[in-house]
């Protein structure tokens, strides 16, 4: 009996949306396998607040994992308390988000369990009875699909890849023993955060990024308002080049020296398409470009474009976005 | 201090990849082979410990076949003081790299050791945590910056929305990601000297790949481009056609 085990990323009770995904996925899963769900919440406090959601995404067990020393992410401690849980039970897979926290937790698991990993999975399949992969490779211009031969097999899934789906599980909740390693001068100092506005672009739904089209750092402004009209699931991407030239920061970089995005809608305004810029965002979902030259690169993988000035189409283009929405209400 | 940072031989981004008619390998005709991009900021990173505390032996070691040779000379061009050459084969099952590299990282006991956060071609984000794992240092990834100072290293973390500063006591790994290691080129004393310094090459072992790949596929072709006219008229379709064509608004 192999079941299939979701690590929970949450803050403050809240879990977090890829986990949604990541649930929606493993729930399907699950139930093709026909082996149950387990959700794995680590924290300081109020973890049981979570249990509901976790239910209604499809967690048949949810382990609580509740320790003082469990509210900052610290690779070590987490770590150890996922390994001791997988030991207990029969698993075979264990699921993180392949993100900052899911990226460094993910293979310390990996290595202590001494199994295999797959890292920014983009497609889970039940293939021939067995559990398939795909994962981007090459910057995103080829697509591998994998089978494991360890187990757990361990696999870290690309946010927004996968569309979040309610589905109800058993719901059963245990909270399990801490006992955590001396983590011995192993510290986090201090995080500092962007501000409320700054969702992180790897996890918007959609993201408006610019590039040295854009010809001055002010004209940003533009790209925000375009941003804001698109509501609270968005975000601001920017090119290598306007990066390095310091009109923008490093987090916002898309590219195969930033992020990797997976985005409902990204907008590439003023970005040529260099090839270590399309490996950041060649898989999201649909593409518009807007660019002066009619021969940028950028073109050959977008769905939609205008060729035009960027700084004329921007405010029009918020507008409508705008209107849009605003026609919900 | 030890240090030793570790590279990886890759395709550059901008080769064509082309899959091979048996469809699981990728074909190497044409292609123009570099050290991974995250590997150079590791490397840089690696030759500023070495320019702030002297002494200061610095190794470059990499896992791969003969012509990775070439990437350690221009590691040693870039101010490393040797090289290594684990000769042996690269899957994508970062584990079995791990191991290798473990143990031999192990032979020395390095005081850090560096890695790129991601290696350019198969993406998969392991190597360096697990090396960690194996050999009980601390670890701390997607570093932008970090430094060192008796014994302890701080490190800025990239996470969403921020980063995370965080110490970590020596012995470390730290996996290096884009930020203040921005990679010096070589100088022409730099190449010369790179001659000289000792390129070790020794056959490994690797272990059993236990991630079977099953095809490689080319992304799903995207339609074609839905060119649109500029103006209000046509910023005002696509607006539409994002809605009720794409989906997506």
């Amino acid at each position: 009996m192999s079941n299939l085990l979701v690590f929970v990323e949450q803050r403050g009770g809240c879990i977090s949306a890829v986990t949604r995904e990541i649930l929606s996925v493993a729930s399907c899963l699950a139930k093709e396998f026909g082996v149950e769900l387990h959700a794995l919440v680590l924290g300081d406090d109020m973890l049981a607040s979570s249990s509901d959601e976790l239910t209604d995404y499809g967690a048949d067990r949810i382990f609580l994992a509740e320790h003082s020393d469990l509210g900052t992410y610290l690779g070590e401690t987490f770590s150890s308390v996922i390994v001791s849980t997988v030991k207990l039970g029969d698993y075979r897979a264990v699921m993180f988000p392949a993100t900052a926290m899911g990226k460094d937790l993910a293979p310390r698991v990996t290595a202590m369990l001494d199994t295999a990993m797959a890292t920014d999975v983009t497609q889970l399949e039940v293939s021939e009875g067995e559990l398939e992969i795909t994962r981007p490779v090459y910057g995103g211009k080829v697509f591998a699909k994998m089978r494991f031969t360890a187990f757990p097999a361990v696999i870290s899934l690309r946010p927004n890849a996968f569309s979040p789906k309610k589905s109800s599980g058993a719901g059963h909740i245990k909270n399990i023993e801490v006992s955590l390693p001396s983590t011995e001068g192993h510290r986090v100092k201090e995080i500092e955060t962007l501000g409320r506005k700054n969702l992180d672009v790897s996890e918007a739904h959609s993201v408006v990024s610019g590039g040295r089209g854009m010809k001055e750092p002010a004209n940003w402004k533009l790209l925000e308002d375009l941003r804001d009209a698109l509501g609270p699931e968005s975000a601001l991407g920017a090119s290598r080049a306007v990066v390095d030239a310091g009109w923008r920061p490093h987090g916002e970089q898309v590219g195969q020296t930033g992020k990797t995005v997976a985005p409902k809608l990204y907008f590439a305004v003023g970005i040529s398409g260099a090839v270590q810029h399309l490996a950041g965002m060649r898989t999201a979902q649909t593409i518009v470009a807007i660019n002066k030259d009619a021969d940028a690169p950028i073109f050959s993988v977008a769905d939609y474009g205008i060729v035009g000035d960027a700084m004329e189409i921007l405010p029009i283009l918020a507008e409508k976005v705008g209107q849009l929405n605003s026609e919900e209400y | 201090m030890e240090i030793i940072v570790c590279v990886k031989r890759v395709p550059d981004t901008e080769t064509r990849i082309r899959i091979l008619e048996d469809s699981s390998e990728i074909s190497s005709e044409g292609v123009k082979y570099i050290t991974s991009p995250y590997d150079e900021f590791a490397l840089e990173a690696g030759v500023r410990m070495k320019e702030a505390h002297e002494p200061v032996c610095l190794t470059v070691l990499t896992l791969g076949g003969e012509r990775a040779q070439e990437n350690l000379r221009n590691a040693l061009a870039l101010g490393a003081d040797q090289a290594k050459l684990l000769r042996g084969s690269i899957t994508m099952d970062g584990l079995a790299t791990a191991k290798v590299l473990a143990k031999e990282i192990d032979s020395t006991k390095p005081d850090l050791v560096l890695f790129g956060v991601k290696a350019g071609d198969d993406d998969q984000q392991q190597v360096g945590p697990m090396v960690a794992t194996l050999l009980g240092y601390k670890c701390a990834t997607n570093v932008s910056n970090f430094e060192i100072h008796e014994s302890v290293a701080t490190c800025q973390r990239q996470i969403e929305g921020g980063t995370e500063v965080i110490e970590l006591p020596l012995p470390a790994v730290i996996t290096v990601t884009k930020g203040e290691f921005e990679p010096r080129y070589p100088s022409l004393r730099g190449i010369m000297a790179a001659k000289k310094k000792p390129l070790v090459t020794k056959d490994v072992e690797v272990p059993e790949s236990r991630l079977i790949m099953t095809s490689l596929e080319y992304p799903p072709e995207r339609d074609g481009i839905h060119m649109i006219e500029d103006g209000m008229d046509g910023i005002a379709e696509l607006v539409q056609l994002l809605r009720e064509e794409a989906k997506v608004l």
